[in-house]
This record gives structure tokens, sequence and C-alpha cells, in this order.
């Protein structure tokens, strides 16, 4: 009676491997599972019957049904892996995806060319120091031109093509010719140390055409402060050309003439092709404007530049046309 | 300025390296835009002669020409012009020779015949544009050589120079070669000498009645004079400097008016009422008519020339008059040379439109004291062509007020303090010497021609001009202040960055609108605008008072050239008239946000992402009503109390006027107003580590009562525990009463210090309940 018992043992758990390994998906295994290895299942029902026998036959035989319970487990985990790795294949390759079918437009706006190179400006100057100063756009005859070494009447002020305001007293309201307003009222409110760069936009009366807008941008510097000499301003001018170009980029200062500063001088970038590319005016700043502003010019010296910066991203992107850039386009201005 | 090299080559031996010359007055402050070579000799053209001249077999438009180049041979060339005989003398570009124009002659065959390289014209050789055939050259010249030796044709460098506004003295030929040999260390000496009066006393007399505006008068007499074609290498020099010969007069008129920087005049003695000059301002309306045949009407702070019988014949410095040109027939001149105050000459200029070239230099400023030597010259390059002319004693040199020498004190201290230099005493006399600036009695002496220089400062300069820009260091500067952005700027960047990552582009619309714009826009009662009193078009000649005109436009533009669905951004200044009377018209920095084909909750949007990334207190939404927006789509935006900007739809009408078809959800801030405000991310609340439990309500709430409301009911209610807040659903429709809709809202709560019972968020629940219901809502 033990041999057959413990013969019918081992077969029921062959039975159960067999079944397991015929198993063709993972619910049928589970189900399968459940059925032979569960507390209903032939195995556990052998347990049951243990108890009926005799100490050594129940010991041979509880040892019989674990050995086929174990068995018949292993097999479920096995076939379980199996049918689990092939379940994840199948759903890998269901999930295949063709990755260039994107419908979606990128959505990021786009900053304007001109912020963009302000920016990187500010940036640059901030690097060396200086802190960014602004001003009104719509400015007095005195903060355009008087205090800048331009009284009534003098003849450089013709060069600017200014826009007057129908404001106060005729031709004492303009709309500011250049950035340097914000130099004159940095000077009068702040003592030196005066270390700024002012940007802005500036107008002038230019018909539009591929190189001019009646309102476009500039950017100035200002330094005022002990014993600030030429080299100073040429050092300066050489830092940011290396800084905002790259190294290896030269500048050079040319004899000029404004009515603010004294030497006055135009600065030349070298491009890497050795040509030189006219890029602003500079000086000394004039022992009047300083006077004028509150400030001992034989105690303080200082230097003064500026230079138009919408010319950058037309060069650097080769746009042929100013216009092109102030129009809003969405197909312009999403392709920077 | 056109500056010839060879006439800067009259004053000191400059030879002939363009190039170099170039860089140097470059160098000077003598911007050289333009290098001009005129008559440059082509290598590889010769002289030859025309032996004979045949058809050639299969062409028509094309002959042969066979041609010596003094070897005795005879050879082929294929020309398509026919301008000569057998016996001219031609230029022959030779095999190898490059052409102005960049093409390389070679042996080449026409139709089957050799061309053993080309007969060239003028133009092709570059000079001038007559293309009138085959250059005929002088029968004279020798074969095989250069045509341009021995032609006539000198050739030349021209400078085109942009003349700065500081270097008056610039504007004669001298003062650029003083200047440059000043810098190059050469020796420079004015051509031609000292004209000593040969004829017997006679005078043209002067009266200066306007002593302050004409500070000095000099009138020669010159008899003998034939009128008749200039000197052809006067003629020449003129032409390359820009101006036209017209007669031996008024070339040398002219050529000592470039040379010396002394405008003058010549009047015929004859027609010279009463003989002489009276020199006095005009009355209002008296008329003058100019040289150029205009007649025009002076005022009184114009500066008359007039003849002894006051008579007007010039508008001083600016122009003569017509009546006492010089004609054929003149024989004696009277010649003016004068010094007039330069700042009455520009007013004169600027008021009738007349910049001649006599005004430009006397707007500039000259030399009271070149007069001298101006007259010597004119009488000496007249005799070439004149050889009889007499230059009369009973000159006569009028003055009225000049302005003084002027002397300045240079301090070297001073120099080395600006300059980053270390010269001497020594070095600064040695700089300024050569350009003028004598060194006497511890002072330096301002030469007469630079009336621009009168301070310490103008020396400093002139020093650093010639001492040479490019011989000062660069020296790094170390800023003693810290570098960096301001909070203000700081946040532009953080918003514009958000706005960015938010799908807006940034636009940069012009400041002025047209006339009409602003009340289009719904506008007209924001403010009065500021008027620009000189438009470049009336279309642009009023400053915006809001950035809404400017945005629509560029919304319209994008939808004609087939853009919908624009998002656009624009931060930018707006003008207009305070109510009170201030120096400067009011203006203030805006935000605005222009979302076109969505409605006005994606502004919305916009402006609580705003206000979460700035930080902004007290952030409320409260609908009212906008000029230019949409009344029941438009509501003022608050933060921390205060209005600052509005937000919702812009009013179909307005759309419909600018041509807009699509909705445009809208909100424009006040940027300065909100950023003045206290703001920023400051304190946290801790994330709590216990559970957290959803409630969902679902309200009906009357239209009146807005949306925002609600919530803040249930913030109330909620209290602290509120962890989270979400209006999920909005439903108009069967259900719900006409007049209401219904609100539903996701309420999360959570403690910080416990798990949450269900008693207390019964509690919660029944508070946020009772608050809903006192404003108004039913629980759904």
């Amino acid at each position: 009676m033990t041999d057959a018992l413990l013969s019918e043992i081992s077969s029921s758990g062959e039975a159960a491997v067999a079944q397991f390994a015929r198993a063709t998906s993972l619910d049928a295994l589970r189900s399968l599972g459940a059925e032979l290895l569960g507390k209903k299942g032939p195995l556990a029902g052998f347990k049951a019957k243990l108890g009926s026998l005799d100490p050594e036959a129940r010991r041979e035989a509880g040892q019989a049904v674990n050995t086929a319970m174990t068995l018949a487990q292993a097999a479920f985990d096995d076939r379980q892996s199996i049918l689990a790795a092939a379940a994840l294949d199948q759903q890998l390759l269901a999930e295949k995806l063709d990755l260039t079918e994107v419908t979606a437009r990128p959505t990021r706006g786009h900053a304007h060319l001109v912020t963009q190179v302000w920016e990187r400006l500010e940036d640059v100057f901030v690097g060396l120091g200086f802190t960014i100063a602004e001003g009104p756009e719509v400015e007095t005859d005195y903060y355009n031109f008087q205090a800048l070494g331009m009284g009534d009447g003098h003849p450089a002020r013709s060069a600017f093509d200014t826009m007057f305001l129908n404001y106060g007293a005729p031709g004492s309201t303009v709309l500011r010719t250049h950035t340097s307003n914000v130099q004159i009222r940095t000077m009068e409110n702040q003592k030196p140390p005066i270390y700024i760069v002012a940007p802005g936009r500036v107008y002038r009366r230019d018909t539009p055409d591929a190189t001019h807008m009646p309102a476009f941008h500039q950017i100035e510097g200002l330094v005022v402060d002990k014993g600030i000499t030429m080299a100073d301003l040429k050092g300066t001018i050489q830092a940011f050309t290396e800084a905002f170009f790259g190294p290896g980029f030269n500048s050079r200062l040319r004899p000029s003439y404004f009515p603010f500063t004294e030497p006055s001088a135009e600065f030349d970038i070298q491009r890497a092709d050795g040509s030189w590319m006219e890029l602003g005016g500079c000086g000394m700043v004039h022992p009047d404007v300083l006077s004028g502003c509150g400030i001992d010019p034989e105690q303080y010296s200082g230097f003064a530049f500026g230079f138009g910066l919408d010319r950058f991203p037309l060069s650097s992107h080769g746009i042929d046309d100013i216009r092109d850039m102030y129009a809003n386009d969405v197909r312009f201005v999403e392709q920077f | 300025m056109r500056v010839p090299l060879s006439w800067l080559n009259d004053f000191a031996p400059f030879g002939t390296d363009a190039q170099a010359t170039a860089a140097a007055l470059t160098r000077l402050g003598m911007q050289v835009e333009e290098i001009i070579r005129v008559n440059d000799p082509v290598a590889g053209v010769i002289v030859a002669k025309v032996l004979q001249m045949a058809k050639h077999p299969n062409a028509d438009r094309v002959g042969l020409v066979f041609v010596d180049v003094g070897d005795g041979q005879s050879l082929q060339i294929c020309c398509g012009a026919f301008n000569m005989q057998p016996g001219d003398l031609v230029p022959l570009a030779t095999i190898g020779t490059t052409m102005p124009d960049g093409r390389n002659i070679q042996r080449s065959q026409m139709r089957g015949e050799w061309s053993n390289g080309m007969l060239c014209s003028q133009k092709e050789l570059g000079l001038g544009e007559a293309d009138a055939g085959i250059w005929i050259l002088p029968p004279d010249l020798p074969l095989g050589r250069s045509p341009w030796e021995g032609s006539g044709l000198s050739h030349d460098v021209v400078f085109d120079i942009d003349l700065t506004r500081n270097r008056p003295e610039c504007w004669g030929i001298m003062g650029i070669a003083r200047d440059l040999a000043a810098n190059l260390g050469l020796p420079f000496a004015i051509p031609g000498g000292t004209i000593e009066p040969s004829g017997p006393p006679r005078s043209a007399p002067v009266t200066i009645v306007a002593g302050d505006r004409c500070g000095r008068f000099v009138s020669a007499v010159v008899s003998g004079i034939e009128v008749r074609q200039g000197a052809p290498w006067m003629q020449q020099r003129l032409s390359l400097a820009g101006m036209r010969a017209i007669s031996n007069v008024v070339d040398v008129s002219n050529y000592v008016m470039l040379e010396l920087n002394e405008p003058n005049h010549a009047y015929d003695l004859e027609t010279l009422g009463g003989g002489g000059f009276n020199i006095r301002l005009a009355t209002d309306g008296e008329e003058l008519t100019t040289l150029d045949g205009v007649v025009r009407v002076m005022t009184a702070d114009d500066l008359l020339i007039c003849d002894a019988e006051d008579r007007p014949i010039g508008l001083a410095g600016v122009m003569g008059g017509l009546d006492t040109e010089i004609t054929d027939r003149t024989h004696t001149i009277a010649l003016e040379n004068a010094w007039f105050a330069s700042d009455g000459i520009a007013r004169s200029a600027s008021r009738h439109e007349l910049r001649s070239e006599a005004s430009v230099r006397f707007d500039r400023g000259r030399d009271p004291y070149g007069i001298d030597h101006a007259v010597s010259r004119f009488v000496e390059l007249l005799r070439e062509t004149c050889p009889n002319i007499e230059l009369h004693s009973g000159l006569v040199d009028a003055r009225g007020t000049l302005p003084q020498p002027v002397v300045v004190d240079v301090r070297t201290s001073r120099v080395n303090e600006l300059l980053a230099t270390d010269l001497t005493d020594n070095d600064v006399q040695k700089l300024l010497a050569p350009i003028g600036f004598t060194f006497t009695n511890r002072h330096f002496n301002v030469p007469s021609w630079r009336p621009d220089c009168s301070r310490e400062i103008d020396l400093v300069e002139e020093i650093a001009r010639h001492y040479g820009y490019d011989n000062i260091a660069k020296t790094v500067l170390a800023s003693s202040m810290p570098g960096g952005l301001s909070p203000r700027q700081r946040d532009r960047r953080t918003l514009r960055q958000l706005l960015l990552g938010l799908g807006l582009n940034e636009a940069l619309p012009d400041p002025w609108l047209a006339p009409g714009d602003a009340e289009r826009a719904g506008l007209a009662a924001v403010g009065q605008p500021v008027v620009i009193g000189n438009p470049m078009a009336a279309e642009e000649s009023v400053l915006r008072t809001s950035l809404l005109p400017g945005l629509l436009k560029t919304v319209a533009y994008n939808e004609t050239h087939r853009a919908a669905g624009v998002r656009f951004f624009e931060m930018g200044h707006v003008f207009r008239h305070p109510n009170d009377e201030q120096p400067l018209p009011e203006e203030s920095e805006h935000l605005a946000v222009a979302i076109a084909g969505v409605d006005a909750p994606a502004a919305v949007e916009v402006w609580n992402e705003i206000v979460t990334t700035l930080g902004i207190k007290g952030a409320r939404v409260q609908a009212s009503v906008h000029p230019g927006l949409h009344p029941g789509r438009s509501a003022t935006v608050f933060a921390a109390g205060r209005p600052i900007g509005v937000v919702g739809e812009v009013h179909p009408s307005v759309l419909g006027s600018y041509d807009v078809n699509e909705r445009v959800a809208w909100l424009q801030l006040d940027l300065g107003k909100l950023l003045d405000l206290p703001h920023g991310i400051s304190g946290y609340k801790k994330v709590s580590r216990y559970p957290s439990s959803d409630i969902d309500l679902a309200f009906v709430v009357p239209e009146k009562v807005s949306a925002d409301g609600v919530m803040l009911s249930l913030k109330k209610g909620a209290g602290d525990l509120l962890a989270g807040l979400e209006l999920f659903d909005v439903y108009r429709g069967v259900g719900v009463p006409e007049g209401s809709r219904s609100l539903a809202f996701h309420l999360r709560l959570q403690a910080t210090d416990r798990t949450l019972t269900d008693a207390e968020i019964g509690k919660v629940r029944e508070a946020c309940i009772a608050l809903v219901n006192r404003s108004g809502g039913a629980l759904r």
C-alpha cells in the first residue's frame, strides 16, 4: 500500500509538472497553479490522507508529498518566468512607436533678436564690473543735448535728426537721440565711482531702409572714478571685444570728435580675417560735462563709449534688411 | 573733402605710397573713407602704331588691325572698333595684361583669326566714362612704351576724407598737409612766395558797418586780366577735388580756397557800384539774387556785402551775387578776402538752406591771418594764364572785431594722468610745435588757424593725436564697484523667461501710432497722447498711450500672412500728457500679452503664472469694464490691493476695426508699478509627512457670484488644512437653473502634525458649504 501511495504521489507531482510546462499563457498557468498547488489540489489531498498512516509510512509519504510539491512549484515558477518574459516581449513589440511621427509643433516663445543681444551685452559688462542704468525715452533738450556740450544752435545737433514733441516750450522735449541722457542723469544722482552701461531704445528721424530704422537701440558705457585714463578706456574696449566677440579679436581707437568727450575717438574691431569694422564712438568725458553734473574734473576723470546694437544680430545671422527684424512676423521671429 | 596726394606733396615730401599715407591720415583723425586712384597706368599696355586695317573673313562686327609695337613686325589684332586709321597711335593691351576690370588678356582666336592682344578705349583703361572707340594717342609717343608716359595724363591718388568738426584747418589742403607732415616728421613748406604790389595805387575802399560780424575785409585791385580757360594742371586738380573748372579767374579763386582754406571772391570792378564795399546787416525783407540765380529774401541777421552805393552784391561767407559776377569782358577785379564770425554765417547758411564751399569753411571757423598769403597766392597763380596782370598798391585792409590770440596752459602732469603716458614738458612741446602751438613764457600760443582750441583739454587731445592713440596702453580696468543687475532688471528677465516658456514670442512694434489709432482701439479716454511735432509721416505722429494698438497690428499683420493664433508679449514704454504741469510727459513701462484665437481665460492663466513666478502678494482679478475690452470678459488685475492692469479679451468691435479675425486674449500690466510693490518668494510651507484626504464639492452658483469669490469661501472654510484647491469643472445646462452654473472643486486637506480624522474632514466640509451658501451658492 505504501509503495502504491508513493508512486501515486510522484505521478501526481509529475502530472502537475507536465501540465505547467504545457500552459500557454500566464492566466492559464495561474489557474492551473491554483488548481494543482492550492489547498484543494491533489497534492494537498495527499497531505490530508497522511494522518491515517503509520508513523513510518507517514514520514515517507510526507517526504514524497513535499518533494512533489517542491518540484511542481519549481516547474510553475520556471514556466511563469518564461511566460512573463514572452508577454513582456510581446508588449514591447506591440508598443513600438515611430518617433518621427511627431505632430505637435514646438511651443516655446522666441525673444526678440534685439533683446537677445541686449541681454548678452549686459552680461558682458556685468562681468566687467558694470551695473545697468536706465532712463526715459522722452527727454528734455537739456539732458539730450545741452548737458552734453551741445547748447542751443550747436552745429553738432544737426547730425542727430531729432524728433521733437509738442510738449512744453517749443523744442524743449525730444525723443532721445541717444542713451547719453542716462549718463547725465546718473552723474547728477550718483557720486563717483560710476561704472554703468545704459542700453535702450533711441530715436532719429531716419527714413526706414535696409540699414536704418527711426527707432533703434544703443548701449552706452560711462566710467567716472579717480585716476581713470585713456588707457583704461582702451583696455575696457578690448576686454569687451574679447568677451563679446571672442578671444583673438582686437580693437583700436582712432581720433574723432564728439562734443561731450575729449580726447574723442571712434573704435574699431578687428575681425578674424584681419579686416576692421567700425563699431562706435568713445572718449574721455569732457571736463565741462563732469562739472555740469557737479563732479569736479580735477578730482575725477572718466570715459564714455557707445554703439548701436541692432547691427549685431543682423551681421551674425546675415539678415540683409533691418526692417525684417522689426516686422514681428512669426515666420521670422520663430527662427531665432 | 577730396584731397589729391599730388597736392599734399606740394607741402611736404609724402611720396607715392597711398596706403601708408591713408593710414597716417586715419591715425590722425582724418578718416580716409575711400582711396580713389586716378589715371592709374595699366601694366602691359603699350603704344602701338596702326599699319593696316582689313575685314575679318568670317565676321562683320570685328575687323583685323595690324600694328607695329616698335619692333618693325606686323602684329594681328581683332578689334570691334573702327575709329582709327593707318598711322594712328593706339594703346595695345599685350598678352598677360590684367585690365582694370579684372579681365586677363590672352592670345585668342575670334572666328578663326588670331588676336595677339587688345586695342583699348579710354574707358577700358579706367580713364573716365567716355567710350568713344579706341583711344587715339598723341602722335609723338614712342612705340612700345606705356602711353601714360608723356600723354599728359598724370596719375594721382585722391583721398576722400571724412572731416570732423574740430578740425577747421583741414578744409584746406595746407592744414591736412601740416598735420600729416608733423606726424611723419617731414619738412613742411607752404608753396608760393610773397607778391609785392607792382601797379599804381588803386583801391576798392571798404566800410565795415557790422564790425562784430565782419572781423576783417581785405580788398585788392588786380588789373590786366584776360578771362580764358584755366591751366590744364589746375583744372585737373580742381576736378580731382570735386570742383568744376570754369575760367582761369574762377579756377584760381577756387584753387586758393581749397589749398589754403581761404574763401575769396573776385568782383568785376567795372560793375561794382561806387568801386568799393560796404559790409552791413540786411534789413528784413531785403532781396538778393545769388550766383545760382535764386532771389533770396534776407533777415536782419544776414550779413551782406554791398557795393559802395549800398547795393547788396553778396551774402557774406555764403554766396556772391549774380550782378557783379566775372564775365568774359572783365579786365579788372576787386578781390575780396574776408573773415566773418562763424556762428552768424552758419545761421545764414542754414536759414537759406545754402551750404556752399565757402559757408562750410566759415561755419567751422577760419584763420583771420591767412588772408595775406592768400592774396599773393591768387595773383601768383593767375599770372600763369594772365602774365600781364598787376596787383595794385593801395590794398585795403579794413578791420572789425577779430578774435584775441589764445594762450593755454598745459600741465604735463595732467596730460600724463589722462593719457597714462610718461611725457616730459619737452616731449609735450615737441609734439605741439610742428602743428603750430608755439611755447613762450610758459604758455602755449594757439595758432590762429585753430579756433577750436581754447582749453587745456583741447591741447591734451592734440598731444594724444600726435603721440598716437595706438601708442597709449590698454590697461585692464578693475571696477571699484560690484557689477550686477538691479532687482528690477532681474525681475524683467525672470518675466521674459516665464513668458517665453509659456510659448509667447516677443514683439517690438513701433512706438508711434497714427492719429485715430487709439480711438479705433477704444482708448480715446486713456490719457491725452503726446504728439511728435516733426514726424516722419502723419501715420507715425502720436506716441502710444497703450501697447494695445501695436500688438493688434502685429496680430493683424500675421493673420494676413496666414499665421493664425499668434502669441506675443511686449515690454515697452507708453507715454501721455500728465494731469499737472511736469517737465516731461508721463512715461511708464508696460507689459502686454496678446494671444490670438483664444478666450479671455488664457490671459488670466498668464497672469496667474506671473503671480506665482514673481511672488506677488494679494493678487486678485475683479470683473470690470475697460476701454477697448470685451465688457463681459474683462477684469482689473490687483496686486497688494492696488489696480496694476487689465485682463480679458479685446472688444469685438476693436478687433473689427483692426482687421483682426480671431478673438484676442489680452493682459496689460503697468510693469513699473507692479515691480515697485513688495513681491518675491519668501518663506515656505513645510511639506507634511501625514496622509492627505481629498473631498470634492460642487455648487450651483448664480452667475453674478464670481468663481474666485467661491474659492475665497472654500479657502476660509478649510483654513490651515487646505493643501490644494482646484476648480475642475464648470457646467451650464440641463439640471442647473438658468442664470447659474455648477462649479466643481477638488479640495485636498492635510495637517502637518497628524493624520486627519473623518470627523475633522466632515467639519471642514460643513464649514465650506456654509460659507459658500452665505455667498449665494448651493451644494449640488
